[in-house]
């Protein structure tokens, strides 16, 4: 007896819970990894990394073995000049020859890290974890102004304009059936009944024929009184409403592209804004990114110019700060949209002109984006502007800012300005 | 002689598949198993994707098994070769049971899927079935109910217990798995009926065991009659660890000692495999080989189809040389197949070597001496058996001797008239899996005093532990839940070094 089984269609992934234990068991380690693989390249291709490696004595499973020495003697094939007798030399550094027969209890493979490959939708994971869109889901809980109709099966009432016909004529069908039953039965045996009594011979005028037919009669009317349709039987379309979860979120990346701002500066700005990005991306189905920069006089322009465009002179941050009111109430006010505001700098800017940043910020923009984030890019001491930021972030839950050295500090700054927070 | 296309039951020339095709070819591979006698259990095939291949793999090729991280660990690095093409995938996986299920993977052609059909569903089926250990050790019947039963058991102590805690203890029993086999003592029949019926019997009769042995009040004119002479525990030293510990270890819960045997359990199960891994595979490539060429004779297959099976056959039997950067130790597949090879032309055509060598089976009937052999050996005694002096010339077999005290290596024997004997005696003794595995047993217990746990390494040929011995101590420690020592012993007796584990002092959880 034999069978022949496809089972080719049957979950897949039997392997699943054993990989999410390991991942599990292992959460330190791949955090780590995750870590060092962010640091040592380039943010910009961070969706794609996926190759993982820690080391193997974490994940070694110990079992008792023979280590080398003692004595062994192992036979190999192949021998083309030995003779019985021969003797050599130990062969250095375990190559070829220092396995022979023994693979299974060389220690060298102990050297080694464990690699693997973590699915792209993992290594976000890791990557994200501990972080939370700030207040996120307060402003989810709060803000729902927008309703969407859903349908949700039929109902017994409504208005005339949702009746369902369909449905209706078949519930009138249901019904008339139902009621008339027991008279349709009641017809036919009185019709039986007649037709036999003719057959007996038995005149029109015979008193049980004119009974019978009186009777008859009276059936079809009651019958012919069933309603075609009934208010009962109306059905009407219902929808209901639901709360339309805002998922559109604009982006603003604000920059200093004044003199003072050089290649590398701009380069770490630009993954501070990238990082953000790919965090919003999880968050929200469509994400605009406005880009702003300034020296003294801000424009708003494409990511290429944003980047790569350099200019001289001094710096007017409250310029970009206008612009940035401007275009979040002229595009972007309505309340279908999260806005997010990312701000780099070198912290440089005329000295009276932070005070205004000051109050532009607290009066109209403050209320209008969920988050604002400044990093300043510097080594030096703190300047008026972060002095006036600071204030800003005193009276502003959200509003963070943080300094950043190298490209290396990114991470933890970013960490930083996203921490989970206290609910 | 080519396929024959006037012939009805011809195969097609064709690599894709149907299964239709598969029945069919199945069909003509029973007949033609069937006349060469070949006893096999009922023979379930099934068609998979190559994912379900490799999760296959790594459930230790069982169709179920009990979720633990180094599974995944496995499949992660399985996975990451295949990706990576470092690596192809077996051909073919068979699982010794009643019926015996045996994989078909849906990338192969049809030429592959009847040598994977002759391989593992005639082959390897045939071994499980007759071979002495397999029937001796393993209950085919009974192995996939039992592994249900164990996935279920563990996962409902998860449920109780806490994933950590079970995670905690398998790793323990996984680092002893290899000395969680009975040797010598036949175990009983498995049957989940019955597993589950005496499993709690046997929780509280285990625990009031191990609760007399421990007992802290100890009766008062036994204590002083004992006093002076404590006696010996165990008294024999008990080689099978897992067992030790299942029915000794003074802090388990009932729990414990039930995810220890199960573990021990699925041990004993795939002991047989491996200590049979040259005949195993030896005995399935030469059915394959044989079976497939008889179909070829019959003009069944066509020579394209040949063609393609044996350029695969080749490769799986390639054996490269010591010397070679590809070497790494003998190939069973090789070693096996041209042993059954070997004992087919003893019988057929025996040279006058083999009649002074083997003259109880040269001229006799081949299919009878290789039944024989299929089921009364095992690696080490096939290999002491039936290795010929032939064979030995055509590997070109020498042997190695490193032994530390002197600077040099020796060759001590060669493929020569004054070798074959030592060579053949010397490979046996390396497939021999007592020699291969440090032996250690249980020795001592100090029933008396801190309870601790002494294990016994009897040295072989004086090589050394390795170094993740104190790591697999520190499990002991954990299953045992007292100190636990490791002592190497020269065959003289004399210890010659020891390895401690001592565990914190706490309460009982």
């Amino acid at each position: 007896m034999t069978y022949l089984i496809d089972r080719r269609l049957q979950g897949k992934n039997k392997s699943a819970v054993n990989r999410e234990r390991f991942l599990r068991r292992y959460k330190a380690q791949i955090k780590d990894a995750v870590g060092r693989a962010i640091k040592g390249r380039s943010i910009t291709d961070i969706e794609n990394g996926e190759k993982v490696s820690i080391p193997v004595k974490d994940v070694n499973e110990p079992r008792f073995g023979h280590a080398h020495g003692g004595v062994w003697e192992t036979v190999n094939p192949g021998n083309t000049e030995y003779q019985k007798g021969d003797q050599f030399n130990r062969p250095r550094g375990g190559g070829g020859g220092a396995g022979r027969g023994k693979a299974g209890n060389s220690e060298q493979t102990t050297e080694d890290d464990f690699i693997f490959e973590l699915s792209r939708e993992e290594f976000m994971n890791y990557f994200f974890e501990d972080l939370e869109l700030p207040n996120m889901i307060k402003t989810q809980l709060t803000q729902v102004v927008e309703f969407k109709n859903q349908r949700a099966g039929y109902n017994i009432s409504g208005t005339p304009s949702n009746i369902h016909v369909l449905r209706s004529l078949r519930g009138a069908l249901g019904r008339r059936i139902a009621v008339g039953g027991p008279s349709r039965k009641q017809l036919t045996a009185l019709e039986h009944e007649l037709r036999e009594l003719r057959e007996q011979g038995a005149e029109d005028d015979d008193p049980q024929v004119l009974e019978l037919k009186h009777k008859i009669h009276h059936l079809h009317t009651r019958l012919l009184a069933i309603p075609f349709i009934d208010p009962i039987d109306l059905r009407y379309s219902n929808r209901i409403k639901i709360p339309k979860p805002s998922t559109a979120a604009v982006m603003f990346c604000i920059m200093d592209v004044s003199g003072s701002m050089d290649e590398s500066r701009k380069d770490t700005a630009k993954r501070f804004f990238i990082l953000l990005y790919l965090f919003l991306k999880r968050v929200y189905e469509k994400i605009e990114v406005v880009f702003i920069r300034h020296h003294t006089a801000a424009a708003e322009v494409d990511e290429n110019e944003f980047f790569h465009s350099r200019e001289s002179g001094g710096t007017v941050v409250s310029s970009a700060l206008h612009m940035l009111n401007k275009i979040v109430s002229e595009r972007y006010s309505n309340g279908d949209w999260n806005s997010y505001v990312a701000q780099a700098s070198d912290g440089d800017n005329w000295d009276n002109d932070s005070v205004l940043c000051k109050q532009i910020l607290n009066s109209q923009i403050m209320p209008r984006v969920q988050y604002y984030t400044y990093v300043e890019i510097t080594d030096g001491p703190p300047q008026n502007l972060w002095e006036q930021y600071t204030e800003v972030a005193a009276t502003h839950q959200n509003f963070a800012m943080q300094k950043i050295v190298t490209p290396a500090d990114i991470y933890p700054v970013f960490r930083e300005l996203f921490k989970k927070q206290p609910k | 002689m080519p396929r024959d296309p006037n012939n009805p039951r011809a195969l097609p020339e064709q690599s894709e598949w149907t299964f239709d095709l598969i029945e069919q070819a199945h069909e003509e591979i029973r007949r033609v198993a069937k006349k060469f006698g070949l006893d096999t259990y009922p023979n379930q095939l099934e068609v998979i994707t190559a994912e379900q291949m490799m999760d296959a793999y790594t459930s230790v090729g069982m169709p179920v098994s009990y979720n633990h991280w180094s599974f995944g660990k496995h499949f992660l690095s399985t996975e990451k070769s295949y990706r990576r093409g470092q690596m192809g995938l077996a051909y073919e996986i068979v699982i010794n049971s009643n019926p015996c299920i045996a994989y078909l993977m849906e990338e192969n052609s049809l030429t592959m899927q009847a040598l994977v059909i002759a391989h593992a569903a005639y082959g390897h089926n045939s071994f499980f079935k007759g071979n002495y250990l397999f029937r001796t050790w393993t209950d085919a019947d009974a192995i996939v109910d039992y592994m249900v039963f164990a996935k279920n058991y563990i996962a409902e102590c998860e449920q109780r217990h806490g994933i950590d805690a079970v995670e905690e203890l398998l790793d323990s029993c996984h680092a002893l798995q290899n000395y969680g086999v009975d040797r010598y003592k036949r175990p009983a029949k498995l049957s989940v009926a019955q597993e589950q019926n005496r499993q709690k019997e046997r929780e509280e009769y285990i625990q009031s065991q191990v609760n007399e042995l421990w007992r802290t009040l100890p009766r008062r004119e036994e204590a002083q009659k004992d006093a002076a002479a404590p006696p010996r525990f165990p008294a024999e030293p008990e080689e099978n660890l897992l067992y030790f510990i299942e029915k000794y270890a003074p802090l388990l819960e009932p729990w414990q000692r039930e995810l220890v045997r199960i573990t021990r359990k699925i041990s004993q199960y795939f002991y047989p495999q491996r200590q049979t891994q040259v005949m195993n595979e030896g005995w399935a490539t030469f059915w394959h080989y044989t079976i497939l060429h008889e179909l070829h004779k019959e003009g069944i297959v066509g020579d394209g189809f040949m063609l393609e099976f044996l350029q695969s056959h080749t490769n799986v039997v390639f054996q490269p040389a010591a010397t070679s950067p590809y070497y790494s130790g003998i190939n069973p597949y090789a070693l096996g197949f041209a042993m059954m090879t070997d004992i087919k032309r003893i019988c057929e055509n025996p040279t006058d070597e083999d009649r002074a060598w083997f003259p109880d089976i040269a001229g006799s009937d081949w299919l009878k001496t290789l039944d024989f052999a299929m089921r009364n050996f095992k690696d080490e005694s096939f290999i002491a058996q039936y290795l010929s002096p032939k064979l030995i010339r055509d590997f070109h077999f020498f042997a190695v001797l490193d032994d530390d005290r002197s600077d040099k290596l020796t060759i001590s024997a060669i493929h020569d008239e004054a070798g074959y004997r030592y060579v053949r005696q010397q490979l046996a003794e390396q497939y021999n899996l007592g020699n291969r595995e440090p032996n250690i047993q249980v020795w001592q217990v100090n029933t008396r005093d801190d309870r601790a746990l002494t294990l016994r390494h009897t040295q072989f040929q004086r090589r050394p532990l390795n170094q993740q011995a104190h790591e697999v101590l520190k499990h002991v420690a954990r299953l045992w839940g007292f100190d636990v020592r490791l002592e190497t012993v020269d065959p003289s007796g004399r210890v010659v070094s020891s390895l401690e584990c001592r565990r914190e002092k706490r309460a009982r959880y």
